[in-house]
């Protein structure tokens, strides 16, 4: 761990302030989703601990407010603070895990595609053209409408529009790769072509999928919550940062602005903070840009 | 008492074709080469570069990716046909009997594992060695060729190294599995003109200790004077010219192969200009008629348009593809 401590990486990072704010903020939340649930005294899903005479309080800071609620309640009485902290658990699960699957999918995809080339690739590469040629929130949208609301399938319409990305780099990586002697020389030892493609190849195209996996968290979660906004997205049981949004939209223009704004904050901080730690990286691990 | 047998040759490789089909039309950039490497012989092939040099040495280890593909020919190892065997068998074949050293030592080593892992990875496919069997053998082939400190070098990366050293580690990378042939394509290009002649002396000693051929692919005449049995020289992807070493340096007999010696530059007397080949290689996909090397040639005459050479027998060891050889002692 000494090693990395004086590492030009950690040296770089100490002194990038976008990176510390944007790991600070993804530490934060990270925090909160793992601790939320003890940091608050009211589980909002727990319909008996729900007290409708409590709707609609305002921030505990503006006239009327309870020291209970900081951030204010919704119409049925649930803590604004507790909710954010329980739908934040819920966006940042899908984002992470859809994260996960699309560039399992999309690495072994786009090796396939750039290893073997030929008819694997025409299909692979054609499905990924026709793909990225629409907007990737219009294709989870019709996927979602075609298959119904659910976490999980919230995460299948994810690691459909998902994998696109990490396939062409992939592909675009292992053709330079594969050009490279050593690969040559495995073949010339005798190697057979998945043993290649595991021990040669695909550790050495995985660093730029770093930056793409740590931004797409940030794009997932907005995209989920886009989906549960327009009600195609997670249940109403288990609502993430969009659908609180959603569900305090109805009321935001009555001047019960808290329920959807803290939300949209939390949504807007979570990505703000991905991105900042993923252009840091992207800096960092870009060989062009040294 | 029995008859001494002149064994048949480790490697007999007789009208090979390689074509490329491309959109652009078909690259024939083997087209008809033969040629054989006796065991403990180094074989020498020399031409310009895209002369189809690399190319008949990817076809012998059966490496032609598509759109290439081996049109015709039989390349023999110990009389058994490869070009006709399966993927199986010639992954048998590949690092086992028949192992390659490449021009970059910079990008023949994968950047990402140790080069301990890098050897032992080889003895795991072709040996059955166990673990402390194999790091053993991997520390005596890292010290024979003039690494030391091997057991600690085991544990280092390919940019722990510096050229030279990568190099060796390559060839004792290929050295590894005891292969009875190693194509070496042009293993010394990239290197330091100092380290160029340590890296043939190795080469040179690890074939003579371990009984192995060679077949060494290069473009510079000075490398394989020094090294090898037999020279071929290849043209457009034909054999223009071989024969014995000595003969063909000193007294070459096809135009071509007398224009690549007369090019190598001569430190004794000093020109403002150096000597060169005029004109470049045609147009594999589109070859002319008759001789390919007739437009650079100095000797060319009206028949060289009209009929392409066929190999014949000229003074000494030599065959050249030539209307119009040279004699000895008679210059371009």
């Amino acid at each position: 761990m000494t090693g990395f401590f004086h590492s030009e990486f950690f040296h770089n990072y100490k002194r990038s302030t976008s990176a510390i704010i944007g790991s600070a903020l993804m530490a934060f939340f990270a925090f909160a989703v793992l601790a939320g649930p003890f940091l608050v005294a009211q589980d909002p899903y727990d319909i008996a601990a729900l007290n409708l005479m409590d709707s609609y309080k305002p921030p505990m800071w503006l006239e009327g407010g309870d020291p209970r609620f900081p951030l204010g309640t919704d119409g049925q009485g649930r803590d604004v603070w507790a909710s954010i902290l329980y739908g934040a658990r819920i966006s940042v699960f899908i984002g992470l895990v859809a994260m996960i699957a699309s560039c399992t999918l999309g690495t072994l995809l786009g090796l396939i595609a750039g290893f073997y080339g030929g008819i694997a690739d025409a299909i692979i590469m054609r499905i990924a053209d026709i793909q990225l040629s629409f907007p990737s929130i219009l294709i989870a949208l019709f996927l979602m409408s075609a298959v119904g609301t659910g976490i999980d399938k919230v995460l299948i319409a994810l690691t459909a529009v998902g994998w696109v990305v990490y396939a062409r780099t992939v592909r675009g990586s292992t053709l330079s790769e594969i050009e490279k002697e050593y690969v040559q020389a495995a073949k010339v030892a005798g190697l057979s072509n998945r043993k290649i493609i595991r021990k040669h190849v695909l550790p050495n195209v995985l660093t730029p999928l770093i930056v793409i996996a740590t931004i797409q968290v940030g794009t997932f979660v907005l995209i989920e919550a886009s989906l549960s906004f327009l009600g195609v997205g997670v249940p109403i049981t288990q609502p993430s940062l969009g659908l609180l949004i959603k569900n305090g939209f109805d009321v935001l223009f009555s001047g019960l602005w808290w329920t959807s704004v803290f939300p949209g904050v939390a949504i807007m901080t979570l990505v703000f903070g991905i991105n900042l730690f993923g252009d840091f990286l992207r800096d960092e691990l870009n060989p062009r840009l040294k | 008492m029995t008859t001494q047998i002149k064994s048949k040759p480790l490697l007999a490789v007789q009208d090979l074709h390689t074509h490329f089909h491309t959109f652009a039309g078909t690259v024939k950039a083997v087209n008809g080469v033969s040629f054989e490497v006796g065991a403990g012989e180094v074989m020498g092939l020399v031409g310009e570069s895209g002369g189809g040099k690399s190319v008949v040495g990817f076809s012998i280890l059966g490496l032609i990716d598509s759109p290439g593909k081996i049109e015709g020919g039989q390349i023999l190892l110990d009389g058994q046909d490869l070009v006709s065997a399966g993927e199986n068998r010639l992954r048998q074949v590949r690092g086992r009997e028949i192992s390659m050293v490449f021009q970059d030592p910079m990008t023949s080593l994968n950047p990402l594992h140790t080069v301990g892992r890098q050897m032992d990875e080889v003895l795991c496919l072709h040996s059955d060695l166990d673990a402390a069997a194999r790091k053993q053998a991997c520390i005596d082939m890292l010290e024979s060729v003039g690494i030391s400190r091997a057991e600690e070098r085991l544990k280092a990366y390919p940019h722990q190294f510096s050229g030279g050293m990568r190099q060796r580690v390559v060839i004792a990378i290929a050295m590894l599995a005891r292969p009875r042939l190693i194509i070496a394509d042009e293993p010394t290009t990239a290197l330091d003109v100092t380290i160029q002649s340590q890296i043939l002396k190795l080469m040179r000693q690890q074939i003579a200790d371990k009984g192995a051929s060679m077949i060494l692919i290069t473009h510079d005449l000075a490398v394989v004077s020094e090294m090898a049995d037999h020279i071929t020289v290849l043209y457009c992807g034909n054999v223009v010219e071989r024969g014995k070493t000595r003969e063909l340096i000193e007294t070459p007999t096809h135009p071509y192969t007398r224009g690549l010696i007369d090019s190598i530059p001569d430190t004794a007397e000093r020109h403002d200009r150096l000597k060169q080949i005029p004109g470049s290689v045609p147009d594999i996909r589109n070859l002319p008629k008759g001789c390919n090397f007739k437009d650079r040639c100095p000797r060319a005459q009206a028949l060289c348009a009209e009929r392409e050479p066929t190999l014949t027998a000229q003074h000494g060891s030599l065959w050249a593809a030539c209307h119009f050889p040279l004699k000895p002692g008679e210059l371009a």
